[in-house]
């Protein structure tokens, strides 16, 4: 059983053209790097980080709220970044296109 | 939103021979414009920008899935096609296996929240183990067609 407790932090998807495939896969990509599980939790449904085919079924359009859930020794660095992900709207290259 | 709302039947590919993710995305983008979903003028267009955003990162999203997309003028509803790759394609997916089943999207520029619903439909049903396996197994556009059919009404278990 696992000592690690799981660290939780909401998040407003700001991008104009919702969480779509390019920022998920930075989401996958940024989780990936941490001794951590992350899921991502939109109203009672929560899907894992590193599955891009359950994080496209959450359907985060402008204004959705979500929280970013970790459990691990490496939770609380790899929600800081992945929040700064959120803040930044992944880039501002993302406005750009969708994608 | 269903799968028929916005796949092509007649710019289905159900055997797609090629080699390559660029041709994979020029020969799908091309039976998107012989269906007349899409000008003819439009074509290299869309391909161009479709291997632009596949230079941001890949679109396969793993189980042997890829969906190339791009926003166009061309479009002015949401439109989709299927190819099924029998060989497979390296699509440098996130996950480093080999692309098997392609649905290529075009949505007009002004209409994010209908592409994030469509790729939600995609992902709901590619999950299902019992679509994902008919589709690779499928060999024309009517027994396609049959499974998008069949998904869109629940009939899958």
């Amino acid at each position: 059983m696992s000592t690690h407790p799981v660290i939780t932090r909401e998040v407003t998807v700001n991008l104009e053209a919702g969480l779509h495939m390019r920022p998920i896969s930075q989401i996958k990509q940024v989780a990936q790097k941490y001794d951590c599980q992350v899921n991502i939790r939109k109203d009672g449904r929560a899907v894992s980080s590193q599955n891009m085919m359950e994080m496209l079924t959450l359907v985060a359009v402008q204004g959705t709220r979500l929280w970013l859930e970790a459990s691990g020794p490496q939770a609380e660095v790899a929600l800081d970044e992945l929040v700064q992900l959120f803040e930044t709207d992944f880039g501002a290259e993302l406005e750009a296109e969708a994608g | 939103m269903k799968l028929t709302e916005f796949v092509v039947p007649q710019a289905i590919i159900p055997n797609l021979k090629i080699d390559n993710k660029e041709t994979a995305i020029r020969k799908m983008v091309e039976s998107l414009a012989a269906a007349g979903s899409i000008k003819s003028a439009d074509t290299e267009g869309i391909i161009a920008a479709i291997l632009k955003r596949e230079d941001l990162g890949s679109t396969g999203i793993g189980r042997g899935v890829a969906v190339p997309h791009t926003k166009h003028a061309s479009a002015d509803r949401l439109i989709a096609t299927i190819a099924l790759a029998k060989d497979g394609v390296d699509f440098a997916s996130l996950d480093g296996e080999d692309v098997f089943i392609l649905f290529l999207l075009v949505s007009p520029p002004d209409r994010p929240g209908d592409h994030l619903r469509a790729l939600e439909n995609i992902s709901r049903h590619l999950r299902n183990d019992t679509f994902c396996n008919f589709l690779k197994q499928a060999t024309t556009t009517e027994q396609i067609l049959d499974l998008l059919g069949e998904a869109d009404n629940n009939q899958l278990s």
